[in-house]
């Protein structure tokens, strides 16, 4: 479970997050929804302590995330962000490989090394493992990261925009990898998502960020409707029914 | 993590033992055995040649060793930190912050002793490239290619400051000495300082990982549960340690840094602690080499080092351009 507790930040002078307070639950996949610059982005960062916050109070799990060491909470949560470019050589072995950091500090033991393979396995990078990042396409480096971050064994993920810049095969690919790591490694994971069509099919819950508030929170039954989609996103939006489930038109 | 069953054993996310190390090795062992052959001196047939020998070859080629690998592995761990592969020592100002930290303790206490020089040469490096790096964090510089200009921009307003107080204070000459690295007057007595070093090239080796991570950016650094700036003061401390020591025995030993730790990662990647031996290796080679080409290119006199490592550098860093620019 993870509570945020009157959480706000300002920052740029006109943007303001919160007052938010907030229960994800454990388990299944939370997505974070809303237009652009709603905060979404912003409220993940702060739940994965890479931005602080001018007010209130973020518990993981019961750690509260301000006080507790960075490296305790690196073995609760992992947080990947979009924008991942490094000019470091690594494979995809060993850049899975430093998920393990916060247990071995680099120095990895056979558990460590059975764990990385079964993360590379886990995102079918197996035939990869040994290329380096830059020789990949950018489904599979995404991929690569995301094997990173599940190395890491954290029971909370948090992914933001991890299907940005994927085309559909690799953004459904990629959906279904975090649904399984969601049911079988009962990871909780809490994902920014641009396209509310994928939130609708593959979320268990979904939380609607508008003005750096959160406007709504609930199931894809709750939040797929004419009335609130219209609502959270400014635009007008049709609900229908499709053969996997509701669908947003807007277009 | 899932039920399947494991995996037959996979070769080891990173194998340090390699067999070609041993070649490495022994290529450069090579390379020094001719390193304390080479020179005017009959140290074979004269009657005082042992003597010789010990004085001036042995550490001259203890320094080559020494100082090429330290400036190597400073090269890597700073374009790690930086996340910038055109960052060396003598691309950020840090050489030139050791010189100008040198001069100051001589201009201030003429009679001071080597300790105190490095000291000066140290400390001054330190603030030089703690300053570089602070800027490189508030601005973020749309081109990777702006960071080692601006750094070069940088060592040589330092410089001049350097050029500025030596004309002052009647120090040019010694200053030119100085900055034209050079293995010349590497004796026996003289050198020792330089064992310093070693013990960076060891301190990096056993934290190298942090430093790897710290390379994957700050925030994959702190998601994994690095302190990063704690990492960013280690390195810079271990850098301006490692620079003021050979600045103020050898000199300037320009691009060094630049070409081994990215000909080292166009084979083998960026993974810090697997390549540590080979960067050094590649250290120690080129810098051996070119103090080869110095000695015998103009026989019975000497070109300094840094002349060679110059024209050399230049050559490879236009090379790392040209292939970066095909790149993208």
């Amino acid at each position: 479970m993870i509570t945020l507790r009157d959480v706000r930040k300002s920052y740029e002078d006109e943007v303001t997050i919160g007052p938010v307070d907030l229960q994800i639950p454990t388990g299944g996949i939370t997505a974070l929804v809303g237009p652009n610059g709603a905060g979404k982005s912003t409220l993940l960062t702060m739940i994965g302590r890479l931005l602080g916050m001018d007010d209130g109070a973020i518990e993981i799990a019961g750690y509260d995330v301000a006080s507790t060491a960075s490296k305790d909470l690196a073995r609760i949560v992992s947080i990947l962000r979009q924008e991942n470019h490094f000019i470091t050589r690594l494979t995809v072995r060993q850049l899975v490989g430093f998920g393990r950091f916060p247990y071995s500090k680099g120095r990895l033991t056979q558990h460590c090394e059975d764990t990385i393979s079964k993360a590379i396995d886990f995102l079918e990078l197996t035939e990869l493992e040994h290329r380096y990042l830059d020789q990949l396409s950018g489904g599979q480096r995404q991929r690569a990261y995301v094997a990173m971050v599940l190395c890491q064994e954290t029971d909370h993920v948090l992914l933001d925009e991890p299907l940005n810049n994927l085309d559909m095969k690799h953004s459904v690919q990629m959906m279904r990898h975090l649904k399984r790591a969601a049911t079988e490694l009962d990871r909780t994971i809490i994902v920014v998502l641009h396209d509310i069509n994928f939130a609708g099919r593959y979320a268990d819950h979904i939380c609607a960020v508008k003005d750096g508030r959160v406007v709504e929170f609930g199931t894809p039954a709750t939040i797929m409707t004419d009335e609130v989609l219209t609502r959270v996103f400014d635009t007008e939006v049709q609900v229908i029914d499709g053969p996997n489930g509701a669908l947003a038109v807007y277009y | 993590m899932t039920t399947t069953p494991t995996a037959p054993r996979r070769p080891p996310t990173r194998g340090l033992l390699d067999p070609r190390l041993l070649i490495g090795v022994g290529v450069v062992g090579a390379l020094l055995v001719v390193s304390l052959l080479t020179g005017e001196y009959d140290v074979v047939g004269a009657s005082d040649g042992g003597e010789m020998f010990a004085i001036t070859r042995v550490p001259r080629t203890i320094a080559l060793v020494l100082a090429g690998a330290a400036m190597s592995m400073c090269g890597l761990v700073m374009q790690l930190l930086t996340q910038n592969r055109f960052v060396e020592p003598t691309t950020t100002g840090t050489t030139e912050w050791a010189g100008l930290g040198l001069l100051g303790v001589m201009v201030v206490f003429p009679g001071a002793g080597i300790a105190a020089r490095m000291g000066g040469a140290v400390l001054a490096a330190f603030i030089g490239t703690m300053v570089f790096f602070a800027f490189l964090r508030r601005v973020s510089l749309k081109s990777s290619l702006i960071v080692p200009i601006v750094g070069i921009m940088f060592g040589a307003v330092v410089g001049s400051v350097s050029t500025f107080v030596a004309l002052q204070t009647d120090m040019l000459q010694n200053l030119g000495i100085w900055f034209a690295g050079s293995f010349t007057s590497v004796l026996r007595g003289q050198y020792e300082a330089l064992w310093i070093v070693a013990a960076i090239v060891v301190v990096v080796f056993i934290v190298a990982d942090r430093f790897t991570v710290a390379g994957l950016g700050e925030e994959i650094a702190t998601n994994v549960g690095l302190n990063y700036d704690r990492v960013i003061l280690l390195g810079t401390g271990l850098i301006a340690i490692a620079t003021g020591v050979v600045t103020v025995v050898v000199g300037n030993l320009p691009f060094l840094g630049l070409i081994v730790p990215n000909v080292v990662s166009m084979f083998r990647g960026d993974d810090l602690r697997s390549n540590l031996p080979w960067v050094c290796l590649l250290g120690i080679a080129i810098v051996t080499l070119c103090d080869l080409i110095g000695r015998t290119i103009i026989a019975p006199f000497e070109v300094p080092v840094s002349l060679i490592l110059g024209v050399v550098g230049a050559v490879v860093f236009i090379a790392l351009l040209l292939r970066q620019r095909r790149h993208g």
